[in-house]
Parts: structure tokens; C-alpha cells; sequence
């Protein structure tokens, strides 16, 4: 795209201002991380830079645990999602059967409900399982997703049927056909996937806390408020300390697969 | 080797239109037979019946004398080429080829040894690693050929396998299916709507339209006997040129798109039934052209396309356009009155309402017989 030079530097101004202002609480954040108390309480600019914050940080308190809990979880979400979603993808795409585009929409609708209207029955489901403080209650209710099936299904969609067909005529069986050549064919929007998976996991919030009781499968964000509510208000830096390591996988995995996430995640959408 | 046959053939997705009607057929082992009509006549769908991935609404499928109506594609014993090639995106050449034997759990002895005859009689040799997207278009339609012919089924199916291919690729291409068919002794159902496709490869051609079959017969059959005035236009090129015409029994003439006055022989006369209403078609060859002393007609050119060897020259007739194609150079302005000869020998002659042949041209233009 050409335009004028005047415009550009408009628009590259008005981008930058914004950015920083979007940017601004992780940047302070992160540099409060490496203020000393004194510092951060008299709110002037950083006198020295220090990692005591840190150290505290995974000393005080089992963050160690609370990260590996996390990515326990977030992991386990992001497969389950990701087996469950294609196969029922699959089974929209590949398999004929009476009533499936209706039974689809009706899948689909559930994205409508938002989370927070299903969390009660959830909780009294995990409890009467017993899975309260288990890495199965913290992560089975969010196996089943409606939007990664809807995702998957766009993109398996765009393989031709004649290479099912052909595959019929070679005499292959369903489950081999999405082993071999479904999943390879589709690994942009199952890594998009996976990634969406992994970070709303990671970043999820109101489940973990009526889900666990204990530091043992307590993952890091609730962690994250432990620690604000068991500290005094003088240990912002620790905070800091704590919120910094729980967004790095974010930053990580946007940076990183940025540009992929948003090819996959368009490609459902028309165009 | 096997053969197929086909009784009441019908098909219908909606359970109102048919898209086939009761098709009749039976294709002998070993046969070439090309399916051709135009587009939409239902050519695909009858082919993947024959697959088995499409269901069968009415009548009876056997192949090799055994009812297949119900037999799922993988025990039919028979390789598909798709239109659009359907290879794996994500494998590479050989894995493509090789797709097929191991769901069939080929010994891997002896996949290496079909992999390399197939290959090296497609010239894919120097292309086993790469993927399908790095190939050109001639050269995936060899892989998806090569994928059909390693699988050594008896039966093979073809869906418009050129249709992707430059001019030159495609003559080439032509000679090399119908080779192999030949050396496999392969059962082969080609489908086309390239007309010179089904002259060229078929045994014999059947042709479809709107679901019905027009004509089976072998190329020169259908060339020379068009069976009704859809197989008399789809088959050849130029198509056949086709008039309305009018028989003036007391006179002896033959009145062609109230223009050409053409002297009607008596076997001609009796021939034609007394009421009928006529269309008469004459092949562009047949069309040939005279000095203007023994000229039987004069008629004005309105294109003239001068291809070196050979001529093509569009005159009009009342409505219709007629072409005639003439050997060599010819300096002819348009507008001009060309002299033509027309006998009625020459005209095949169709009944307008149902368009049935009521007699077909008394001579083909035969080539020199070398003695
Ligand atoms: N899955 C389907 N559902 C409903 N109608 C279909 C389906 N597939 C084909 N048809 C219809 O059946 C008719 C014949 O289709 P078919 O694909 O056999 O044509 P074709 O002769 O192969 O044409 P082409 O030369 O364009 O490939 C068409 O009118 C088409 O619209
Ligand atoms: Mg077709």
C-alpha cells in the first residue's frame, strides 16, 4: 500500500502512542520486577536494578509448583481440545449421517453460552466425581469446545473429498485416513488451535479457584492472588516478580507463532 | 480381468430429477470404453457408481458377474484417476504412488519393484522426493495415473484426466493411457467431453445426455451413423452441419434452409417417409468444393480461418452457420460466393421432432488403401 508520506507518519504516531498505552501497566510491571521496595513506594524512577524480587518471589512462596501445575493443566486442556475437536470435526466433514448439519448448528449454538452460566452444574458435577483438587477436575469440563470444532471443520472442509475418496478406493478405514492424512494436512490450524488452547488455559481464572483448595494443583494465576492477599502492600516488587514469569509463555508463544495464529484463525472466516 | 455390467442403471440425489436413467451397458474385459457427453450429462456420477462411492437408487451393477450394488469401493478390485488428481497435499511423489499398496499390504519387496516399473514407464524417476505442489501439471496427472496403475487393479476408472493439460501434453498423454491400457489389458472406463479424446482412445463410446444414453458404438459407428442429431453435432470437428429442410417429392428437390436446392435421388425419396418433417446434416469433409463450372451451389463465406494446412470457411445459410474444412491455403475473401458441391449422398437425414436418424450419409470419405 503507497500513501503519502504526511499520512504515514500520522498514522505511525497515532500507532506508536496507542501502543505504549496498551503497553504501559506490562512495561511498569516489568520494571518494577527489578525495583527495589524503596524505590517502587516513593515512585520515583529505578536508583538500582536488583533480582531480589525474583528470588523472593520463588522462595516465599511454591511458584515453582504453581508454574508446573499450570503447565500441567494448560497442556493437558490443549490435547484434549485438540483430539476431541478434530475427531468431532471429522465426523461433521468425513461421515454422512442423518441430521448432522443440524446437530452442527446445534453444537455450534453452544458457543452462545457463556462460560460463567455453566460454571455451577460444572462444579457440582467435579464434586460428586471427587475431583475437586484433581488435575482431571481442573481440566476435563474444557475437553469438549465448540469453537475448536468449528474451527477444525472450516479447515477440513477445504480437503477435497476426493482424497477420502481415493483413500476409500485404496481401501483405508476412517481413524487411518485422519491419522495420515487429515492431521498432516490440517497442522496450521491444529498448532493455531493448540496455541489458543494453551493460552486461555494458562490464563484461566475463575475455574481454577472453585476448583482446588490447595498449593498442590493450584495453578500460578491463582497463586498470583495468593500472594497479593497473604503480602503486605510494601511487596509490590515481589508481585511484579510473580506477574512477569506468569506472562512470559503469552508473550512466547505470541511472538512466536504470531503470524501463524492469525492465518489460522481467519481461516475459518469467510473471505 | 473383468468386465462390468450394467442393467436399469438409475440415479437420483434428490429422489425427484433423475440423474441417470435406466442404463443398459455392459463393458467387456479388456475394453477401452470412454463415456462422453456434455457437461452435467452425468458422467461422473455414473463412473463413481461403478466406484461404489456413490449409492445405486435403482437397478442392478455386477462386476464380473458378481452384484456389486452393495460392495464397498475397496473390494470392487479397481483404481480411480479423479479429475482434479486427489493426491495427498503432504507426501511426496513415492509415498503417493505407494498410498494404496500398503492399506493393500504389499509385501515391501515388492512394492520397491511395481514402484520403479510404474515410474520409470511414467518418467517420474527423477521426481520421487518432491511433493505434489512442486510438480507441474503434466507431471501430477502422471503421478495420479502412476498411483492407478501400481495398484495392477483389472479395472481402472478415469474422470477427465487431461482436462488440466496444455494441447501438446494432452496428445502425448493420450497415446500413453491408452499404451498402457493396452500392455495391463486393463478394463478401462474413460470419461470425457472432449469429443477428439473419445475418438482418438475408445473401443467403443457411449454417449450421454441429460442422463440417457444417445448411442454406444465404436468411433467410426458414431461418426458415420450418428444415431440422432445430438450424437450428429457432439461427435466431430467441425461439428456436422445441420439444416431444416423441405422435400418437394414432384419435383425431385430437396429445399435445405429455404436456400440450397439440392436434387434428391429416388432412394433418397423412398426413404423418407411421407409426412415427415426433416433435418438434414452433412460432415464438413463432404462439403467439397468446385470450380464454378461444376459448382452446384454458390454460398457466402463470413470467416474464413487460414490455419496453413488446412482451411476452415464459415458460410451462412438462412440462420445457420455451416463450416466446411478444406485442405491446403485458400484465398478467400469474406462475402465472397464460393462454388461448393453438394450431393444428397452426402446428407444424413433426421427426423426433426425426435431427431432419430432416418438415413445416414452413403459414403465416408475413405483414406487411400495401400495395396
Ligand atoms: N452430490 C450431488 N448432489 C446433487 N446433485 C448432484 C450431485 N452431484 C452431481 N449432481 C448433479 O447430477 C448431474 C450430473 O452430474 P455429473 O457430475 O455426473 O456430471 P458430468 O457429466 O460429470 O459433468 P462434467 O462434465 O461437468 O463433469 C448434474 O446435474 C449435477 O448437478
Ligand atoms: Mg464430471
Amino acid at each position: 500500500m503507497t500513501m503519502p508520506l504526511g499520512q504515514k507518519i500520522t498514522f505511525y504516531v497515532l500507532l506508536i502512542v496507542s501502543a505504549l498505552l496498551i503497553f504501559a501497566p506490562t512495561l511498569m510491571a516489568f520494571v518494577m520486577s527489578f525495583m527495589s521496595n524503596k524505590d517502587i513506594l516513593t515512585g520515583s524512577m529505578p536508583t538500582s536494578l536488583t533480582l531480589d524480587n525474583y528470588r523472593q518471589a520463588f522462595s516465599t512462596f511454591p511458584l515453582m509448583q504453581y508454574l508446573i501445575n499450570s503447565v500441567v493443566v494448560s497442556v493437558l486442556i490443549m490435547l484434549g481440545q485438540l483430539v476431541l475437536s478434530s475427531l468431532a470435526a471429522y465426523a461433521f466433514v468425513f461421515l454422512e449421517f442423518k441430521g448432522r448439519d443440524i446437530l452442527f448448528y446445534i453444537f455450534i449454538a453452544t458457543m452462545m453460552v457463556p462460560f460463567e452460566a455453566s460454571v455451577i452444574p460444572n462444579f457440582h458435577i467435579i464434586r460428586d466425581l471427587g475431583w475437586i483438587d484433581s488435575y482431571a477436575g481442573l481440566t476435563v469440563p474444557f475437553f469438549a469446545m465448540a469453537f475448536g470444532t468449528f474451527l477444525l471443520r472450516q479447515n477440513f472442509k477445504t480437503i477435497p473429498k476426493e482424497l477420502r475418496e481415493a483413500s476409500l478406493i485404496a481401501g483405508m478405514g476412517d481413524f487411518k485416513f485422519y491419522l495420515t492424512v487429515v492431521m498432516p494436512v490440517a497442522k496450521t490450524s491444529l498448532v493455531t488451535l493448540g496455541v489458543y488452547g494453551f493460552l486461555t488455559s494458562w490464563n484461566m481464572y475463575l475455574w481454577p479457584l472453585l476448583a482446588t483448595t490447595n498449593d498442590n494443583v493450584r495453578t500460578v494465576q491463582i497463586g498470583l492472588k495468593q500472594m497479593q492477599t497473604q503480602e503486605q502492600l510494601n511487596q509490590w516488587g515481589v508481585i511484579m516478580a510473580g506477574a512477569v514469569i506468569v506472562i512470559i509463555p503469552t508473550l512466547l508463544l505470541l511472538f512466536l507463532g504470531q503470524k501463524k495464529l492469525q492465518k489460522g484463525l481467519t481461516e475459518g472466516a469467510l473471505k | 480381468m473383468k468386465n462390468i455390467e450394467m442393467t436399469d442403471i438409475t440415479k437420483s440425489y434428490d429422489k425427484q430429477k433423475n440423474v441417470l436413467n435406466e442404463i443398459n451397458l455392459t463393458i467387456g474385459e479388456g475394453e477401452f470404453f470412454v463415456l462422453v457427453g456434455p457437461s452435467g450429462s452425468g458422467k461422473s456420477t455414473l463412473l463413481r457408481m461403478i466406484a461404489g462411492l456413490e449409492d445405486i437408487t435403482d437397478g442392478i451393477m455386477k462386476i464380473d458377474d458378481r452384484v456389486v450394488n452393495h460392495l464397498p469401493p475397496k473390494d470392487r478390485d479397481l483404481s480411480m484417476v479423479f479429475q482434479n488428481y486427489a493426491l495427498y497435499p503432504h507426501m511426496s511423489v513415492e509415498q503417493n504412488i505407494l498410498f494404496g499398496l500398503q492399506a493393500k499390504k504389499v509385501g515391501k519387496e515388492e512394492q520397491r519393484r511395481r514402484l520403479i516399473e510404474t515410474t520409470d514407464m511414467m518418467g517420474l524417476g527423477d521426481y520421487l522426493k518432491r511433493k505434489p505442489r512442486e510438480l507441474s501439471g503434466g507431471q501430477r496427472q502422471r503421478v495420479a495415473l502412476a498411483r492407478a496403475v501400481v495398484s495392477q487393479a483389472p479395472v481402472c476408472l478415469m474422470d477427465e484426466p487431461l482436462s488440466n493439460l496444455d494441447a501438446k501434453l494432452r496428445a502425448s498423454m493420450r497415446v500413453e493411457i491408452r499404451r498402457l491400457q493396452k500392455r495391463l489389458g486393463l478394463t478401462m472406463v474413460y470419461v470425457t467431453h472432449d469429443q477428439v479424446e473419445a475418438m482418438t482412445m475408445g473401443d467403443r463410446i457411449m454417449v450421454l445426455h441429460d442422463g440417457s444414453i444417445q448411442q454406444v458404438g465404436n468411433p467410426i459407428e458414431l461418426y458415420n451413423e450418428p444415431a440422432n442429431l445430438f450424437v450428429a453435432s457432439f461427435i466431430g470437428s467441425p461439428k456436422m452441419n445441420i439444416g431444416k429442410a423441405v422435400l418437394n417429392r414432384a419435383e425431385g428437390r430437396l429445399i435445405v434452409e429455404d436456400e440450397l436446392n439440392i436434387n434428391a435421388s429416388e432412394s433418397l425419396m423412398s426413404d423418407i417417409p411421407n409426412d415427415a418433417s426433416i433435418t438434414v446434416g452433412i460432415r464438413a469433409e463432404h462439403l467439397t468444393y468446385a470450380t464454378k463450372e461444376d459448382a452446384t451451389h454458390f454460398m457466402e463465406a463470413v470467416n474464413v480461418e487460414n490455419l496453413g494446412n488446412e482451411t476452415t470457411i464459415a458460410f451462412e445459410l438462412n440462420n445457420e452457420i455451416w463450416t466446411v474444412k478444406w485442405p491446403g491455403q485458400w484465398e478467400i475473401e469474406v462475402g465472397e460466393m464460393v462454388p461448393v458441391k453438394i450431393s444428397c449422398e452426402d446428407l444424413a437425414i433426421f427426423d426433426t421432432g425426435s431427431g432419430r436418424l432416418i438415413r445416414a450419409a452413403k459414403r465416408v470419405s475413405k483414406g487411400a488403401v495401400p495395396v
